[in-house]
């Protein structure tokens, strides 16, 4: 007789984890975020990032970007499952470091301290396209542009130069060159 | 200017375009102007249950047998949660249900008002969509979709919720032209290419399997009927789920029995040892395939299946054909007769070895059990009630427990749409409810729960549905005063530490059937047994037949938690085997 006393089989091996980012196109009507969330927990899925728009006025297409991570076989599964929803149109999956895709993501970013931490903070996230959105004799809101794993380098670098507030949108994608996904 | 019609009256208007019935429900404040509404349409029946739940696998029995989607109709607030046992159970095994729901009038919505819940918020994830409809023009899109979504692709529950408002407002009402076309979740997906390289796998396979499942069933009779040519012409055993039972005769050869937890020590073996699996509409269930690391760990897995999602969700199969089953059958065996018309003979010698093994695996027989002449055993009296009932085209229903795996065990189905259990989620008290919906549609038709004490009392109440509409639905009870697949684990896996599994003050059941207004019998000895059984069957009236047997039968044989198919556990016949007297013998 076996030691388990549960009528389950054991958990198999655990496979890789991938990240992937997963593109979801709905229609966008009442309820339909909690559709694709629900689906995520309900199932076990992870969701590291999560950004939603409407991006279609005069057709009511939102545009959902998922950013999770999962063994190939349960990424697979989320892209069927989320295919099953009936306000989904379609589903596009990218993996991480894919050359073909843009992945990018704002931060809205306030730090305080003198000038000299301020121009430290600046020449910090100078590679990532930084905007000086609102400045006082204290303080500064900083917007970049980057990788989700760049903005949490970013994060780290500037604790010593009086990060405060941090927002994030969350990943966004599109495909490079003349193509979209159909 | 065209006529305008109120919600409530779309609700109909609705029904009777999508030919509609029956309507299962109960009634209350949030759906009152529905109920006003239903005495001005003949066409459509309106069967009161006892509790929402009852109505709701009420329904899910009348779906079954019958392949037409069920009807609820229920109340906001607690009607609502009352029904989301049965959406949860149609959920997991694929019945099409469409729920209709009342809820507060509109501008209340979000106040906590009088039965008001979150109807659509609660059942987003036991449905496949459901709907709140804010404006009454978009009341007959909504409901013709739903009755869409439930039916096609792989069929579910669906739910409309309609505030008490809406209901009264009016609105135009175009009339419904049935589509063609399926929406896009329910599309055939696969190719001759793929059927080809089947065929291909087939002819080289020596030792094959078709492991069928509910998918058959939901596909239509003829599916069935296809899947019976399929086997036939190319020789190959076969074993179903506990839910593809009676898309193959249960007495014919080529069949193996029921596979999985408690399915025969062939079909098991079979399953293990294959070098070719094609799973037909099934969804290898963690019941199906035990420890899936060595789940068959030496076949070449196809999946026919119309649900994308099914493919590679818990095996990794080989070759994945996506579309409806009686498509894919149809597909297949036109390919066989034009290439290989000759495929059954030229193949014989193939498999031949194959099926000497599977013999000697039968000869087990696993499903055996040491008889008793003082006790009724569980599984004789099931084997008695099938002996007495096979010639009528009996319907089944169980509750969830020891007797529903006596029961797949033993009574040999052979039509589809026959055999209603919860299989997925395993809803004790689904039996009953779904024995009245199922005579419901087949109202001549003999209708037997077979069921046990603890099950039963879930939805007992639904008894008096059954004789308020002169349902003559047979209760079958099992009665061990235990719940018997409880004791059973605890027995084998938690030292027979019977923690709350006994019931100490059971209802006299004969009583309780007299007090309902139908007919109670009640059998202690197996002498007894057939007599009573076919005074049960004569009856034209509800009966609950209150079955007194052995306290303490397991259920075998049983893979037990975490073992692979070849691991079984057989019977106390397996080590007996001597013990057993020539009396004993004769009886099984």
């Amino acid at each position: 007789m076996s030691k388990s006393k549960s009528a389950y089989s054991d958990p198999g091996k655990k496979g890789k984890l991938d990240t992937h980012i997963i593109v979801v196109w709905v229609d966008n009507e009442a309820g339909v975020l909690a559709r694709v969330v629900g689906l995520f927990s309900g199932r076990g899925y992870n969701i590291e990032s999560l950004a939603v728009a409407e991006v279609d006025p005069k057709r009511g297409i939102s545009r959902i970007t998922i950013v999770t991570t999962g063994t190939p076989q349960v990424i697979e599964q989320i892209k069927l499952q989320l295919g099953k929803l009936v306000p989904v149109h379609k589903v596009a999956d990218f993996m991480r470091g894919d050359k073909k895709i843009i992945f990018k993501e704002m931060a809205l970013l306030k730090l305080v301290g003198n000038t000299s931490k301020r121009n430290k903070a600046l020449k910090v996230c100078k590679k990532f396209n930084p905007v000086v959105l609102d400045k006082t004799q204290k303080s500064v809101v900083l917007q970049i542009t980057a990788l989700r794993r760049e903005i949490d380098t970013v994060m780290g670098d500037l604790k010593k130069f009086g990060l405060v507030s941090v927002s994030r949108t969350g990943a966004v994608a599109m495909t490079r060159g003349s193509e979209i996904f159909k | 200017m065209s006529k305008l019609y109120t919600g409530a009256e779309i609700v109909f208007k609705c029904m009777e375009d999508q030919k509609v019935e029956f309507i299962f429900g109960y009634p209350g404040g949030a759906v009152l102007p529905i109920y006003d509404e239903l005495k001005n349409h003949d066409t459509i029946k309106h069967i009161l249950a006892r509790h929402e739940q009852g109505a709701g696998h009420a329904a899910e029995g009348y779906a079954r047998s019958c392949g037409k989607p069920g009807v609820v109709l229920v109340t906001s607030g607690p009607g609502a949660t009352n029904v989301v046992t049965a959406l949860t159970d149609a959920y997991m095994d694929s019945i099409p249900l469409v729920c209709i729901s009342g809820q507060v009038p509109t501008h209340l919505i979000g106040t906590d008002a009088f039965q008001e819940c979150d109807t659509t918020g609660i059942t987003r994830p036991c449905t496949k969509h459901n709907w709140l409809v804010k404006d009454v023009k978009d009341l007959a899109k909504t409901i013709h979709k739903a009755f869409e979504v439930a039916t096609t692709g792989r069929p579910g529950p669906v739910l409309v919720d309609i505030p008490k408002d809406i209901q009264f407002q009016k609105a135009k009402y175009t009339n419904f032209k049935k589509q063609k076309k399926l929406n896009g979740k329910s599309n055939n997906r696969f190719s001759q290419k793929d059927i080809d390289k089947l065929v291909a796998m087939m002819g080289k396979a020596k030792r094959p399997i078709f492991y069928t499942g509910g998918g058959v069933i939901n596909s239509g009779p003829k599916a069935s009927e296809q899947l019976r040519e399929l086997v036939s012409i190319s020789g190959f055993p076969i074993t179903s789920t506990l839910q593809g039972l009676g898309s193959f005769p249960g007495d014919d050869n080529q069949f193996l029995g029921m596979l999985g937890m408690h399915g025969t020590y062939e079909a098991n073996n079979a399953m293990h040892d294959c070098d070719l699996m094609i799973n037909i509409g099934a969804r290898f269930d963690d019941r199906i395939t035990g420890k899936i690391d060595e789940f068959s760990p030496k076949s070449k897995k196809v999946h026919i299946d119309i649900d994308p999602s099914s493919i590679n969700k818990n095996v990794k199969v080989d070759l994945p054909i996506v579309g409806d089953v009686s498509e894919v059958i149809s597909l297949l065996i036109k390919t066989i007769k034009k290439h290989k018309p000759n495929f059954l003979r030229s193949n014989k010698e193939n498999i031949s070895k194959w099926w000497e093994q599977i013999e000697k695996w039968r000869s087990v027989n696993s499903l055996n059990f040491i008889n008793s002449d003082k006790t009724i055993k569980p599984q004789f009296a099931i084997q008695r009630l099938y002996e007495l009932t096979k010639n009528k085209d009996t319907f089944i229903t169980t509750e969830v427990g020891q007797h529903q795996m006596w029961a797949a065990q033993h009574y040999k189905f052979d039509k589809p749409n026959r055999w209603m259990t919860s299989g997925g989620l395993g809803t004790m008290g689904y039996g009953l409810p779904a024995a009245v919906g199922v005579q419901i549609a087949h109202p001549d038709k003999l209708v037997v729960d077979i069921a046990g004490e603890a099950s039963v009392l879930m939805t007992m109440q639904e008894m008096s549905t059954a004789v308020q509409y002169n349902l003559p639905i047979k209760i079958f009870i099992l009665n061990n005063e235990y719940m018997g697949m409880v004791r059973q684990w605890q027995e084998l896996l938690h030292e027979k530490n019977y923690s709350e599994s006994y019931t100490a003050a059971l209802p006299d059941f004969v009583k309780l059937a007299e007090a309902y207004g139908c007919v109670g019998i009640r059998a202690k000895t197996p002498d007894e047994l057939d007599q009573k059984i076919q005074e049960m069957i004569d009856v034209k009236k509800p009966v609950i037949f209150d079955c007194l047997v052995d306290k303490e039968e397991n259920c075998f044989p049983m893979i037990p938690s975490g073992k692979p198919h070849n691991q079984m556990l057989l019977g106390p016949n397996d080590q007996k085997e001597n013990k057993i007297t020539g009396k004993g013998k004769t009886l099984v």
